[in-house]
């Protein structure tokens, strides 16, 4: 199975390719739409915000393979925006469409309650009973590196994977039959994260 | 909420090497960064920062090839502080494996690099760094240049700037309490921690297990740094994990 991790030139994927190796996967970077045709996962972890990085996916001619990408349910991983991206909307950016590939938007965390924003570490998430196959292996709960202001309000719950609770509880993770896409950092996330990976890597492939 | 409170070692990092002591007897090389940093990471740190106290520019180049082998073998979020100035240091180091840059005294002399770095790069990258000193009217006063030149500063009404501007968290060393293994600065800590809406690393005056859980709960810190309470061997991450769990600070075990 070739890896492709989806680079529009925002962020660091370094850390991403270096958990892919530990786990015995090669992935290569996804710069040019060409190379969608070479790839059978596509990985987006992406940073930064979502309207601004929605305009550099358009500028850079990724954001038509991607939404194709999906529309064909293809094996796809999603972190952190790559998560959020695949809502119908942001509150961080008014207006712009997001993939929509689930329904429900994205809302900013409330700091009245006195929380620090971003929600920044090791927070605890509880697994969904009916996606075994995602977390096998994994202790339910797991802590999980989180670092992010917006959070997706996640309309399916039959989607969710995983649930965490940051003054508000919400779907830290979703799933189903071509797709994970989670709000926290795996790759940050030592043994635990690398092993979700492996898990999710595994899994797509038999759906090839 | 369940998040947890984070255990954070720090790495005084010269001429690629470590500089203060690391007893990790179970190291050939305890004076290997990265070494160091795989034994903090079976420790169960939450986080890890490489103080680069290198003084050339040539020396920098060093320092990035020890964070992208650090990055290579060490699952969780990395910090670089120390000597960076411009967009463009930070760049490097976070295209070599670092997932956070930190700047203390070029925030001061240019508050503008602190917008900057956030639009570049989105505020969970950037933390700035705090030195802060007790002064004659019972606030505290921002210092830079490692500790060595007072500025006009009050460093409440800063870490309330440096916030608004953009950072994505604050580090902040006590400097009366730093090396006094007396305990970190609690009214300093909770006092910066108040007035802004992103997390505080406290730092600076850890002696033993019960200093930690006071700033995390009185001091209101959402992590705490150490250098030499873990590198003597007094401590492992673990053992401070345990001890606050059992004082019901919430922290990952």
């Amino acid at each position: 199975m070739n890896l492709g991790v989806l680079d529009y030139g925002a962020g660091n994927l370094r850390s991403v390719l270096n958990a892919f190796t530990a786990i015995g996967r090669e992935a290569k970077l996804v710069t040019k739409p060409a190379q969608f045709d070479d790839i059978d996962l596509l990985v987006f972890p992406g940073q930064g915000a979502f309207g601004d990085s929605i305009r550099i996916l358009k500028e850079t001619h990724l954001w038509d393979p991607l939404k194709a990408w999906l529309k064909a349910e293809k094996p796809y991983l999603g972190i952190c925006l790559g998560y959020q991206l695949l809502f119908e909307d942001s509150e961080e950016s008014p207006g712009v469409e997001g993939l929509a590939v689930a329904p429900g938007r994205v809302r900013k965390f409330d700091s009245a309650h006195g929380l620090k924003i971003p929600h920044m570490g090791w927070n605890k998430v509880t697994w969904a009973e009916d996606k075994p196959v995602w977390w096998k292996d994994l202790p339910d709960p797991s802590h999980l590196y989180f670092v992010h202001s917006y959070y997706p309000d996640v309309a399916d719950p039959s989607l969710a994977l995983c649930r965490t609770d940051y003054g508000v509880p919400f779907i830290a993770g979703i799933a189903k039959k071509n797709l994970m896409a989670v709000q926290f950092h795996p790759e940050k996330s030592q043994e635990i994260g690398l092993k979700l990976l492996k898990n999710s890597v595994d899994h797509l492939a038999t759906t090839l | 909420h369940m998040l947890t409170k984070r255990i954070i070692p720090c790495l005084d990092v010269k001429e690629g090497r470590v500089v203060k002591g690391t007893q990790f007897l179970q190291l050939r090389d305890a004076g290997d960064p990265v070494e160091c940093a795989k034994v903090y990471n079976a420790q169960g740190a939450d986080e890890l920062v490489f103080l680069d106290i290198t003084a050339s520019h040539e020396e920098r180049k060093t320092m990035v090839d020890v964070v992208a082998r650090t990055a290579e073998s060490c699952f969780m979020p990395l910090t670089v502080g120390g000597g960076i100035r411009t967009v463009a240091d930070m760049r490097e180091m976070l295209l070599a494996g670092a997932d956070k840059v930190g700047i203390n005294t070029a925030a001061v002399k240019t508050p503008e690099v602190i917008d900057a770095a956030a639009e570049a790069f989105g505020c969970q990258c950037l933390v700035v760094a705090i030195d802060a000193k007790r002064n004659a009217h019972g606030s505290w006063t921002v210092y830079t240049h490692g500790g060595r030149n007072p500025t006009e500063l009050d460093a409440v009404e800063w870490a309330a700037e440096v916030c608004r501007r953009g950072a994505g968290e604050i580090l902040l060393t006590s400097m009366d309490s730093d090396g006094t293994k007396a305990g970190y600065d609690i009214a300093l800590t909770r006092a910066v921690s108040e007035a802004v809406s992103i997390p505080v690393i406290a730092s600076g005056g850890a002696g033993n297990l019960q200093h930690m859980a006071d700033v995390l709960s009185d001091g209101k810190a959402d992590a705490v740094l150490a250098a030499s309470i873990f590198h003597f061997g007094e401590y492992t991450v673990g053992d401070v994990k345990r001890f606050l769990d059992q004082h019901q600070v919430p922290v990952r075990l």
